[in-house]
């Protein structure tokens, strides 16, 4: 078959001993990366670009060290959310959910494990996936108007409630906090700025990364402060890691279910991979009910959102290759690197330049195996790094969040900006509102409202149009389950006799 | 969610993210993240620059994205006004922003322009299997219902591409201009994607944008925005052929600091036409799409006036701006 044949080639390229190296390299570096709170993926591979010209890399060498680096980043932010309650990046942020309660549990070892196979299975799959599909699949985009983003988007907030909080009410306002967060900057239907009190800064709104090193990381330091060092939640203990097969097993239709999902909501430009990790916890958790106990720590919780992140990674490759619409923030920036390294990826990438597209493939294959090594025998080491003391720990983490924020924009405005997030995470803790749907308000709410524009713009205002496709009425019917059932499961799941049915 | 708002101008290049270290090396400014036109120019020139001699130290790249480039106008402005070893990436974008006042109160003379040194030529393409087969059809078929016709561009309501239309329907009588439906999506790859998918019925944008969506036959450009028809795509026919004099260009180039002294000035314009005239950056053109279109020095700040000024009448024509 072609595929094999195509493999074939790409092996060739990704095989030599340098590449090999490149990969190795890449992995370490993308999970280090990865795991330090405030760098993520896309500064990471942005940072790592000029590394590659100035080693006079050829192109498929400086894709298999750029995609080793993405992919390795995407492993890594796991780590800081099982041990500190800080995501690593983006899309890590679900992982904390269940991952770090399941870390205070004293089974920090177990839930580190499990997530680096459940990354290993979502990657895998997605790069197979990519394989065999990418060059159908890149249609499905053509088939996503501003009613199938909005109605996507609205899915996604539907099945937002309860997820962070058992208090429904606190997670609306902090989804509302973020939503009304998500509104600063210019508009795109007007062109105007709005709330931006005529700050240049605020034009291009408030940066996503920006608002989740504050929530997370500078918050946490506060409440370091406040306790004197004393009591923080941070410095988890690392057990001997072992192998928890039990889990490994009993999350298996996690992995595969949530690797679907997210290697499809990582197929649909501007969704991402923080989507993609998101769509699959609220599947998993809707699937697995009340009973199911998300949010305690369970073994699910953590294996589906890293499933789903590392398949939407890979599904995020689909349209940046086919179609040269970047499907993550990341991708945007490797898309940068393909441009400049003279390929222009597009829908003839697959027959002009198979060299570098099978190339790439392979290398994603290998660096996924070497993660694999990596983040499940060798953990401990990357764990070195962040199971310092807290007294030593905090101040790093502080540091880093101020040079990776700085270097976003090099402008000390998002500092100050940080450290107001960082004051916002601190009183919302205080007052026990959950900060995740504040961080997911910011993240969709632009994408959102945009979609709805949009929309109105090409029917005239006409709301009917929002329901005028197959695809749209589909997730319209899945917000509202998504958004009714929880009540009524909740209210039979109250009656004691009705448990066990 | 932050910077798409603006459009990534055209095509790629590489990245820098953290700020220039050397002092005595040049430090170019790309006004957006990276992957956008600005970045690109930065990228190129800079390199271009140290590879031919005209500089003895690699150009430090520094990205300062926000406010489509408004930040790093506004840094160079206030704070950089008399550094010598700056040049900042500039666009047509630039010129439209600082005609609609879009960089809060900063003027076109508070900086230099240098020059430019290619042009990304405008076009509107539809999906390969529309009804409209020339620019005439297109622009007849808003005529007799405004309605059933929407753009997708890559910039903001307002921003350059959406302007070629509206510029266009201007030529063929067309006055009820907020009647035109536009929608700004995240860059050149999205309208094509939302034309091709049939949410709108045309895409506006810069012909490196859709190079390879028309190699793949999913698009035709019905008309490109220049002078004359652009050297390796001869069958597209121009605006202006078909009735309609429209030229719009998004030409790439640099400008420094206001406080340099004149000397500094024209040593970047002759490193700047050093560049233009270097067979890498033909090369370069060439794989980005861009077209030729050499402006650079002392009469290069006039073009740049004369643009801000047309621009300004013709956005408030518009309603664009008050």
């Amino acid at each position: 078959m072609d595929i094999l044949a195509n493999l074939a080639l790409g092996f060739s390229v990704a095989l030599s001993p340098y590449t090999l190296m490149l990969a190795v390299c890449g992995c370490f570096l993308g999970t280090v990366i990865g795991a330090l709170p405030g760098l993520g993926p896309s500064n990471g591979v942005a940072i790592l670009i000029p590394i590659t010209f100035t080693l006079g890399l050829d192109a498929t060498s400086a894709l298999v060290l750029m995609t080793s680096v993405y992919y390795g980043a995407m492993y890594g932010g796991r780590i800081s959310s099982i041990l500190l309650n800080i995501p690593g990046d983006e899309p890590a942020l679900m992982t904390t959910l269940d991952g770090y309660p399941m870390a205070k549990a004293g089974r920090a070892g177990d839930a580190l494990v499990l997530s680096g196979v459940a990354s290993f299975v979502g990657a895998l799959l997605a790069t197979i996936g990519l394989m065999l599909l990418a060059p159908s699949l890149a249609r499905v985009a053509f088939l996503f108007g501003p009613a199938e983003y909005f109605a996507l988007y609205l899915l996604a907030f539907c099945t937002l409630g309860g997820m962070a909080s058992n208090n429904q009410a606190k997670s609306a306002i902090a989804a509302c906090l973020g939503l009304g967060i998500a509104m600063i900057g210019v508009d795109t239907s007007s062109g105007l700025p709005r709330l931006t009190g005529g700050n240049l800064h605020l034009y291009d709104g408030v940066d996503f990364l920006v608002a989740i090193v504050g929530l997370f990381a500078i918050s946490e330091v506060f409440l370091f402060i406040e306790s004197h060092g004393k009591g923080s939640s941070i410095g988890v203990t690392l057990n001997k890691v072992r192998i928890p097969w039990a889990d490994i097993f009993s999350t298996k239709w996690t992995m595969l279910r949530s690797s679907g999902v997210g290697f499809i909501a990582g197929i649909l430009p501007g969704a991402g991979a923080s989507l993609g990790s998101f769509l699959a916890y609220t599947t998993e958790k809707s699937i697995a009910g009340e009973k199911g106990g998300f949010g305690t720590g369970v073994p699910k919780g953590i294996a589906a959102p890293e499933a789903g992140n590392n398949a939407a990674a890979g599904g995020a490759l689909v349209p940046m290759l086919t179609l040269g619409v970047p499907g993550s923030g990341t991708t945007a920036v490797l898309l940068a690197l393909l441009m400049t390294l003279n390929i222009t990826p597009g829908p003839t990438l697959f027959t002009e330049r198979p060299e570098v597209v099978w190339g790439l493939i392979a290398s994603l294959l290998i660096a996924n195996f070497v993660l694999l090594l990596m983040n499940v025998p060798m953990v401990k080491i990357f764990v070195k790094i962040l199971t310092v003391p807290a007294w030593v720990l905090l101040p790093g983490v502080t540091m880093v969040s101020f040079v990776g924020i700085y270097s976003l924009s090099g402008s000390y405005f998002d500092l100050l900006m940080m450290v107001g997030f960082g004051v916002l995470g601190y009183i919302l803790r205080k007052l026990d509102i959950p900060t995740v749907p504040v961080i997911l308000g910011i993240l969709l709410g632009g994408n959102m409202e945009n979609a709805l524009r949009r929309a109105m713009t090409l029917s005239d205002g006409d709301v009917m149009y929002l329901f005028s496709s197959p695809i749209a009425i589909g997730f319209w019917i899945a917000a509202i389950a998504g958004f009714v059932a929880p009540m009524f499961l909740r209210k039979i799941l109250t009656k004691p006799q009705a448990i066990k049915g | 969610m932050t910077n798409r708002f603006f459009k990534a101008l055209a095509t790629g290049a590489a990245i820098t993210v953290g700020v220039a270290s050397a002092a005595s090396a040049a430090e170019c400014i790309a006004p957006a993240n990276p992957g956008g036109g600005w970045d690109f120019t930065c990228r190129q020139i800079g390199k271009i620059m140290y590879d031919i001699g005209a500089v003895d130290k690699p150009v430090q790249v520094t990205n300062m994205p926000g406010a489509g480039g408004g930040l790093a106008f506004n840094t160079v402005v206030n704070e950089r006004n008399d550094d010598a070893d700056l040049i900042i990436a500039a666009s047509s974008a630039t010129t439209t922003r600082l005609a609609q006042n879009a960089y809060a109160g900063r003027t076109a003379d508070e900086v230099r322009f240098v020059g430019a040194i290619g042009a990304d030529p405008g076009i509107i393409a539809v999906a390969a299997d529309s009804p409209f087969n020339s620019l005439k059809d297109l622009v007849d078929a808003i005529l007799t219902d405004p309605g059933s016709v929407a753009f997708a561009g890559g910039s903001a309501v307002g921003g350059f591409d959406h302007l070629k239309p509206l510029m266009i329907l201007k030529e063929a009588g067309f006055t009820d201009i907020t009647k035109i439906k536009y929608i700004g999506v995240d860059g050149g790859a999205d309208a094509i994607t939302q034309t091709v998918g049939g949410f709108t019925q045309a895409m506006t944008g810069d012909m490196s944008e859709v190079v390879s969506f028309l190699a793949n036959g999913d698009i035709r450009v019905i008309a490109v925005l220049t002078d004359e028809r652009v050297p390796g795509f001869d069958d597209i026919p121009t605006a202006t052929e078909q009735g309609y004099s429209v030229v719009a260009v998004n030409w790439r180039g640099l400008y420094v600091p206001k406080g340099v002294s004149d000397d500094t000035f024209n040593s970047w314009a002759d490193k700047l036409q050093m560049v233009a005239d270097s067979a890498e950056w033909k090369e370069a053109m060439a794989a980005n799409g861009l077209a030729p279109f050499t402006k650079v020095g002392g009469n290069f700040q006039g073009y740049v006036d004369g643009l801000v000024a047309d621009i300004n009448a013709m956005s408030k024509e518009l309603g664009v701006i008050q």
